[in-house]
């Protein structure tokens, strides 16, 4: 564990993995919540842990190198469910990248036990981790310039949810209609650090099964209508 | 709407709310933002007799034009600027009386960038997580005010304040900016560290609400590869891949992968809100306290 100063009232706490950096997060929420840490912002990333907001930063940064931190406890709460159409634009690249045929990617992705790793880009957007290794994927080349809310898209180690309409590089395997952000609600954020998620794949009946004559548009499975977002 | 409200006749190159912002939600990913020089804002709501949470508007350049529906007492500061009560010079920086239906006009800023304007019981769009603040980087809290845009007003707490003239630090004409060098101070080389701290930078104008942009020397870095995400504070002087530092103001984003080299104090940061494009900016190494 490194501490590093930040300015006059932050420290930035690094650690060598992201599973340490989980534990650290959890710990510092525990101290927390009992009172005996009093800190603004406690910011999880992929590697550290920021706090602002401290009065003595020095005082903490000698005490923090002398904790024991716990492993990540496990979630007594049940995992958030995300449901999910495996429709993404670069599935196919996906597949290739992992060595896999396309309808393998959405069991591989649906499989995995998540947990969010930490939380930025925008508001609601959580860094989700749980494939194994060998599935981390490079983002694209070129990044597109709007990539739809709800998009369900892959990075390095990471998997995120747009929760509105922006440009980004990520690899998009899917979309969702969970509501990632809505200010209106508490809380706003679905996803929060630490928190466990699921990828559940939503029913997919395949078109040439569908007696299209006699079903109404609207049970069309979503996958043959394009998405308009804002 | 009751007669409590404002109507925004001119809305000015970009005039925002304003509050103390929203901290305490980075961990989400949502910026504090509040009003970038927050002793201006602080001192126009007490003029005013508003609490210092009360919202305000903040002004970018070249002012506003506003009529309030009711007779209210407004008080405009930072950024020096003219102010007319229909078409009649008013004072700046004191508590001015507005009649109903009567037009303020704020005018451009004289020196410095962002003039405030605070309004007898504030400005009281709905608030998003605690705060009225507008946040350009993420789109939380009431849009950038346009032409016809209509503000309710709050009912004032407390008469307004009887003074004739207020002391306001004047915009810098160099910005000299304290700062404590790291975290990743040692992602550079040694000579970009005493370039950093030595030479002067000038304000860009690609400056704004999120950070302060610098031209001038370009800072190489010592590391190559990327940096994992990391918490980012408010005045972190973040290095981009160009070498030209940014200094991280209100609406920063709340992580980032470039090496942070410096944080500014946090006392030196209205003055960067006041800098116009071609300011001087020179970065001083201070000791941590």
């Amino acid at each position: 564990m490194r501490v590093l100063p930040v300015g006059d009232e932050a420290l930035l706490v690094e650690v060598s993995s992201g599973e340490a950096a989980q534990a650290l997060h959890a710990e510092l929420l525990r101290r927390r919540a009992a009172g005996t840490l009093t800190v603004r912002e406690i910011v999880p990333a992929a590697r550290t842990v920021l706090l602002d907001g401290l009065r003595d930063p020095s005082g903490l940064a000698d005490r923090l190198v002398t904790w024991k931190i716990p492993p990540v406890p496990p979630r007594a709460e049940d995992a958030i469910e995300i449901p999910v159409r495996y429709d993404g634009p670069d599935l196919p690249d996906v597949a290739a990248l992992w060595g896999v045929p396309v309808e393998e990617v959405p069991r591989i992705h649906a499989a995995a036990d998540f947990r969010v790793a930490f939380c930025g880009f925008a508001p609601g957007f959580g860094y989700l981790t749980g494939l194994p290794d060998r599935y981390d994927v490079p983002r694209r080349a070129t990044p597109r310039t709007t990539v739809p809310a709800g998009s369900v898209a892959l990075a390095g180690p990471y998997t995120g949810v747009y929760p509105r309409s922006s440009p980004g590089g990520w690899q998009l395997i899917g979309t969702t209609d969970s509501v990632l952000w809505d200010h209106a609600r508490v809380p706003a954020a679905l996803l929060t650090p630490g928190a466990r998620v699921r990828f559940v794949p939503q029913e997919f009946v395949p078109q040439e099964f569908v007696p299209q004559e006699s079903v109404p548009q609207e049970f069309l499975p979503q996958e043959s209508v394009p998405q308009e977002r804002p | 709407m009751s007669d409590r409200a404002l109507a925004v006749v001119r809305a000015g190159a970009l005039t925002t709310v304003q509050d103390l912002g929203r901290p305490g939600h980075a961990h989400l990913g949502v910026p504090r933002s509040g009003a970038l020089d927050q002793p201006a804002a602080a001192l126009v709501n007490r003029l005013v007799g508003n609490p210092p949470g009360a919202a305000v508007l903040e002004t970018t350049l070249n002012g506003c034009a506003l009529r309030p529906r009711s007779e209210v007492t407004v008080a405009v500061g930072g950024a020096p600027c003219p102010v007319a009560v229909d078409g009649r010079p008013a004072p700046w920086g004191v508590p001015v009386r507005i009649p109903a239906d009567a037009l303020l006009e704020v005018g451009a800023a004289v020196s410095g960038v962002r003039s405030y304007v605070a309004v007898s019981g504030g400005v009281t769009v709905e608030p998003v997580l605690g705060s009225r603040s507008t946040d350009l980087l993420s789109g939380l809290g009431p849009p950038p005010l346009t032409d016809g845009t209509v503000l309710p007003l709050g009912r004032p707490a407390r008469p307004h304040a009887r003074v004739d003239v207020v002391p306001q630090p004047r915009p810098p004409v160099e910005l000299v900016l304290r700062v404590t060098l790291g975290p990743r101070a040692d992602w550079f080389t040694p000579e970009a560290v005493a370039a950093f701290a030595s030479r002067t930078f000038r304000v860009s104008s690609a400056s704004n609400r999120i950070g302060l942009r610098t031209e001038g020397p370009a800072l190489d870095r010592a590391l190559s590869g990327e940096l994992p995400s990391e918490g980012m504070v408010l005045g972190a002087v973040q290095v981009p891949p160009d070498g030209r530092p940014v200094v991280f103001l209100a609406d920063h984003p709340t992580t980032g992968g470039y090496p942070v080299i410096a944080v500014v104090r946090a006392a030196d940061l209205p003055a960067a809100a006041q800098a116009v494009p071609g300011t001087p900016v020179r970065f001083v190494a201070v000791r941590g306290r």
